[in-house]
């Protein structure tokens, strides 16, 4: 496949391999079998000279037997009966005087992945168990494992499990860490090797002999142990504790993770072994290969989950160096935005400056955003380097700084006045789709305080036929629609040229759905609309939520040390705006659809005592304009008149207001505060029937109410009163 | 443990493919190289999972060096034994890239076969793995006079009697062929990696020292050799020895073969080294250099009229004056949009380019004795400039060298190799500073 006359090619070789000058030739010959190899690297399928191969074997070449060797493993599978003719040279290496060519058969042998290849294999590694020799009883051990991947349904040999569980006490070190490996697989299904207390404890007494590839891993098997009880458990820890430190990653990393495991009863000494592995885990952040350097960065993040001020002394240590590659300094960013103290705050913010220019807009818009986040707690300090970056008018960043805006003003509703200001004097308009919706999103929840809010918005209406993204479009049309809400009289034209377009000309199916839901919310009336559509505009409890939390150590310990924190921590930085957004969207849409559950809620309910907790048995739909009501008011006799005893609240009209709101009672109209008599007018529905309701206040300092339904039905009016009476009396105590 | 290890070209060529278990496709690198190439950004992340199978890579010399496992194995481990890889066949070819794993696949696929088995590391210690590694490795270019022309290591100062130079330690640690005489030689580098960040009004708010002591060992066997550090050598904070100016780190680790019992006592390191390179020792210091930064920069940068940016820059070196720095490079951020550049630079040496991919001035400087001072002027012409625009003149970045120098103080007083070493044999010290990263803030 990959070379043209490569079918040519093969047929050369075979035919050189074959020729008898060739062979008679050791340096030519061995060219020739290079030459094989590489083809295969390549991908050409070379498996027609495995004949020639097999002859090559038996020769007293190492470097050529080696070659062919990796030739036989590679096409074996696919030439089984060729293979088999192979199997006698290989067995006659198996009793070779030289140990190296010995280990170097036997393994070849066991890795010749074919059916039928067991029978031939068993005993040569059988007796290769007990060669005196380490290296061969190395690739024995690992031999066995083999054998039971190629039979993996067959009964497991007690026999050749005791011999390994013995050859644990090898001499030889990686015999020992082999022996560990093989049981692990052959013993998978019953839940791997078992590592009691006698095995463990001399795994732990040889650590130190073996290479750190080793210790890295028995330190992971012992995983498995569990200490009986406190002493052999600091018994144990203070055995493994110098590993701690060790200059290799992968034994400190692994260490750290069995201190962690152990102790995961034990919060001071997991703390502890974090403070001890400090050190070298920084050390690791800097070593030279920069891919070691990203793999320690993202153990720090996990730290950091539980000890968040663990590092914040070593800040400097996460400044990104000029040559490093993005990733390393993204993830640099990150922490440095975690690390924030009030003593570094000022000059982690100033290198953080100095990346949003970066040449790499993935960089500077990271950068951005981490300024954002440590916005939350410094606000001010923060807000005064967003706002100059917009002066520099790029996109990308200008993009970026209105999303950090707007997540800024939903987590803290003290910076919303600076970040109107800012967005007001930004002239420079955001070209992808993130950025303009966050840029419309504040345009609609904030832009009473945003004087430039319609000459804005009306240019994104005037260029939605240019508009691709659907989600910018469902923006617009809310942003509009909120700001139609506070600024009526500027917005209601290009409001219907933007709802007439999106109804009758866009194809996107969301967008016209939407659309048609804005318009017939408007047909209900405004402050039907208002209801659905304005929520909070901020919510700083968020904070606390998104916050820095010390996490427990056992909820990551168990991840330390894997590709999780690699892995996770990519998705995870890129679910984290989109989190936030949606969070939003969700709380936007919280209160009619809590207002509708409550709706039906009522229906199954109409009697029993009606008291304050029932007062979601009213709603506030359908709507009744103040021609309906009046109509229906002449029309009505009074079916309940009551006088409740208490003053009328001595609050503004506003309050009032929100106050029957929260119980589901719309107010149509009041008279001024000083007018004596003071009217009110309210109405609700419960059920199907709306009532109507005044409250009155003549003379006399107690008001009284007056109720009249349509259709009557007496439980609804009781429980209306109560609700009534209720919000006066918390109106008046407060 | 590992499933597969192969390497693969910047453009997706197969170079080396091993797998020890054959429980995954080979398709798996067209998968990875499918992986790698529909990302964006100059790196993809270094671990990428696909259908449950995980790709752990590292990038090196232009090559993609890739791990696949089925499990989910301690990526410190992963990414260790790629770099020891990696180091491996540059001790036996002597140095890495395309070309040398092409010619020596033969070789790698020895190493890989002896260093892992059935997806469990074995051994990557030199000392075993060259007992069983009989491929003769292919040098890519012969070692040739040539090459000395191309001195980047200690400068001009090539007339001294005794300098190696620079390409003699990337040769090929099995000498069979190469030049006679060379043969027995050994060398200990001392490795400083330094990042300095100096704020705008000069303050120093970071200097980091990340060093190392290597040993180059081309002899078959080596018997016990002794490397002396500064008797003043002293770890941490509280601990001072010596009355004069003392060397400090802050933290110190050793390669566990390093025998320590007259570190406390003499500062002398004992170490038996094998064949190829190690590290001894590694040590960090923060924050407390001996010395000041080796360069200061006094940069002034200036709105002219019309649509131009004018930027000046005094950079001093502060190195004493018996050293100097080489392949001196300041990159200087420009606005975006910059069109072209002029500039007045102090000798035709110098170069000054502008690169608006990256929006940046590169001057480079050859060679910058330590105590002089150069500057340079530079004209850029921005279309549109604002004052806002110089914000983006951000913090300009160094990269250079500084041979024979290093900024802790720390010297070898000895390298003795013990008397019943029979072959007669040469010993190399070499310092050297790199910049890691150096930064300046306008």
């Amino acid at each position: 496949m990959p070379y043209f006359g490569c079918e040519e090619t093969v047929k050369d070789l075979k035919r050189a391999l074959s020729n008898p000058n060739v062979q008679a030739d050791r340096l030519r010959y061995r060219n020739y079998i290079t030459r094989v190899i590489r083809c295969m690297t390549e991908g050409v399928d070379v498996s027609s000279v495995f004949m020639e191969m097999v002859k090559a074997s038996a020769t007293v070449d190492v470097v050529q037997k080696k070659l062919v060797f990796l030739y036989m493993v590679t096409f074996a599978g696919a030439k089984p009966d060729m293979a088999l003719l192979a199997i006698n040279t290989l067995r006659k290496d198996c009793d070779n005087p030289n140990p190296m060519i010995r280990g170097l058969a036997l393994r070849n042998m066991c890795n010749l992945r074919m059916p039928g290849i067991i029978e031939y294999i068993h005993q040569p590694v059988m007796n290769a168990l007990r060669d005196k020799s380490a290296y061969v009883r190395r690739v024995a051990v690992l031999g066995c494992a083999k054998i039971h991947s190629l039979q993996p349904n067959a009964e497991i040999d007690g026999g050749v499990v005791n011999e390994l569980y013995n050859l644990l006490r090898d001499p030889d070190p990686v015999v020992m860490v082999n022996c560990l490996r093989a049981l692990e697989e052959i013993l998978h299904h019953e839940g791997g090797v078992v590592i009691n207390k006698p095995i463990a404890h001399h795994l732990i007494n040889r650590l130190k002999d073996l290479d750190s590839w080793s210790q890295s891993e028995v330190l992971t098997f012992l995983l498995r142990y569990r200490p009986r009880n406190d002493d052999e458990l600091f018994d144990i820890l203070s055995l493994i504790d110098t590993f701690l430190l060790s200059a290799q990653p992968p034994v400190m990393a692994a260490t750290l993770r069995l201190f962690l495991h152990l102790a995961s009863a034990h919060p001071t000494v997991q703390a502890d072994a974090l403070t001890r592995a400090r050190g070298p885990l920084l050390a690791a952040c800097g070593a030279a290969a920069r891919e070691m350097r990203f793999t320690a960065l993202c153990h720090v993040q996990q730290v950091l989950r539980s000890q968040p001020t663990a590092y914040g002394s070593h800040y400097k240590r996460f400044f990104c160096a000029f040559s490093e590659p993005a990733y390393v300094k993204l993830r640099k960013i990150e922490i440095l935005a975690e690390l924030v103290n009030d003593e570094n705050v000022a000059l982690i913010l100033e290198e953080l400056k100095g990346y949003c220019t970066d040449v790499s807009t993935e960089l500077a818009q990271a950068a951005i955003k981490a300024i954002g986040r440590i916005g939350r707690t410094y606000t001010e300090k923060c807000l005064e380097i967003l706002t100059g970056l917009l002066a520099l008018k790029q996109e990308h960043i200008t993009s970026a700084v209105l999303q950090t805006y707007r997540d800024l003003v939903w987590f803290c509703p003290q910076s919303t006045a600076a970040v109107c200001r800012a967005v007001e004097g930004c002239d420079d308009l955001p070209q992808d789709d993130e950025g303009k919706q966050a840029l419309l999103w504040l345009l609609g929840v904030h832009g009473e305080q945003i004087s430039s809010a319609p000459y804005v918005l009306e240019g994104f209406i005037d260029g939605i036929k240019m508009e691709i993204s659907s989600a910018v479009k469902m923006e617009l049309l809310t942003a509009s629609l909120k700001l139609f809400l506070s600024r009526p009289a500027e917005t209601q034209d290009m409001l219907g040229r933007l709802l007439h377009y999106c109804i009758e000309e866009d194809s996107d199916m969301c967008v016209r759905d939407r659309a048609l839901l804005h318009y017939r919310l408007l047909q209900c009336g405004v402050n039907e609309t208002r209801k659905v559509l304005l929520g909070p505009k901020s919510d700083p409890s968020m904070t606390i939520i998104t916050g820095r939390t010390e996490e427990p150590v056992n909820h990551w310990a168990s991840s330390f040390n894997t590709l999780d924190p690699l892995l996770g921590a990519e998705s995870r930085a890129q679910d984290v705006p989109g989190e936030i957004s949606d969070g939003d969207e969700e709380i936007r849409i919280n209160d009619p659809d809590q207002a509708f559950q409550n709706g039906t809620l009522k229906e199954g309910d109409t009697d029993g005592a009606p008291d304050a907790s029932e007062e979601p048995r009213l709603s506030l739909s359908p709507l009744v304009s103040h021609d309906a009501f009046e109509k229906l008011w002449m029309e009505l006799q009074v079916l309940h008149r009551q006088c409740l005893g208490v003053p009328r609240p001595s609050v503004s009209p506003d309050t009032l207001n929100s106050a029957f709101q929260l119980v589901k009672i719309q107010i149509l109209a009041y008279s001024r505060s000083d007018a004596r008599p003071w009217k009110l007018y309210m109405y609700s529905w419960s059920g199907g029937s709306v009532i109507l309701a005044e409250l009155l206040q003549d003379s006399a300092d107690t008001v009284t109410l007056s109720i009249k339904q349509h259709p009557e039905e007496r439980g609804a009016v009781e429980g209306f009163v109560s609700v009534v009476s209720n919000v006066l009396r918390t109106l008046n105590s407060s | 443990m590992i499933s597969q290890v192969f390497i693969l070209s910047s453009k997706g060529d197969h170079l080396i493919y091993k797998d020890f278990r054959g429980e995954v496709e080979k398709d798996s690198m067209s998968t990875f190289y499918e992986m790698v190439s529909s990302l964006s950004g100059d790196q993809p992340p270094v671990v990428m999972s696909r259908k449950g199978l995980n790709f752990i890579h590292i990038r090196h010399a232009g090559l993609y060096w890739v791990v696949s496992t089925k499990t989910d194995p301690s990526p410190f481990t992963v990414v260790e034994f790629l770099n020891r890889l990696v180091a491996l066949i540059k001790d036996y070819c002597g140095s890495v890239c395309e070309k040398t794993v092409r010619m020596n696949f033969a070789l790698i696929y020895e190493l890989l076969d002896e260093m892992v088995d059935y997806g469990y590391i074995q051994t990557t210690s030199m000392d075993i793995l060259k007992n069983f590694i009989q491929t003769e490795p292919v040098a890519s270019k012969p070692f040739s006079l040539f090459d000395l022309s191309n001195v980047a290591l200690f400068g001009a100062e090539t007339q001294q009697s005794k300098v190696a130079p620079s390409t003699a330690a990337a040769r090929p640690i099995m000498t069979s062929y190469s030049g006679e005489g060379s043969k027995n030689e050994i060398f200990v580098d001392v490795v400083e990696r330094l990042s300095v960040v100096i704020g705008a009004n000069g303050v120093v708010m970071k200097a980091d020292v990340e060093g190392e002591i290597r040993v180059k060992c081309y002899l078959p066997s080596c018997s016990e050799m002794r490397i002396g550090v500064n008797e003043e050598f002293s770890i941490g904070k509280s601990q001072l020895r010596g009355y004069g100016a003392t060397v400090r780190v802050d933290e110190c680790s050793f390669h566990q073969s390093v025998k320590l019992d007259e570190f406390d006592t003499h500062r002398i390191l004992k170490i038996c080294p094998s064949q190829g390179e190690q590290t001894l020792m590694q040590y960090q210091l923060s924050d407390e250099l001996p010395c000041p930064p080796p360069f200061r920069l006094f940069p002034t940068v200036e709105k002219d009229y019309g649509s131009r940016l004018l930027i000046f820059l005094k950079l001093r070196c502060d190195l004493p004056p018996k050293s100097s720095a080489i392949n001196v490079s300041v990159t200087v951020p420009v606005p975006k949009g910059s069109l072209s550049l002029s500039q007045e630079l102090s000798s035709p040496d110098q170069t000054a380019e502008l690169r608006p991919k990256h929006k940046s001035v590169v001057w480079e400087i050859p060679r910058f004795p330590g105590g002089a001072q150069l500057s340079a002027l530079f004209k850029v012409e921005v279309p549109g400039l604002s004052s806002a625009s110089l914000q983006e003149v951000g913090p300009v970045s160094m990269s250079f060298e500084l041979p024979k120098y290093t900024c802790t103080g720390l010297q070898l007083r000895f390298v003795r190799l013990s008397p019943n070493q029979q072959a007669p044999s040469h010993r190399w010290v070499r310092y050297v500073t790199h910049s890691e990263s150096y930064t300046i803030r306008i």
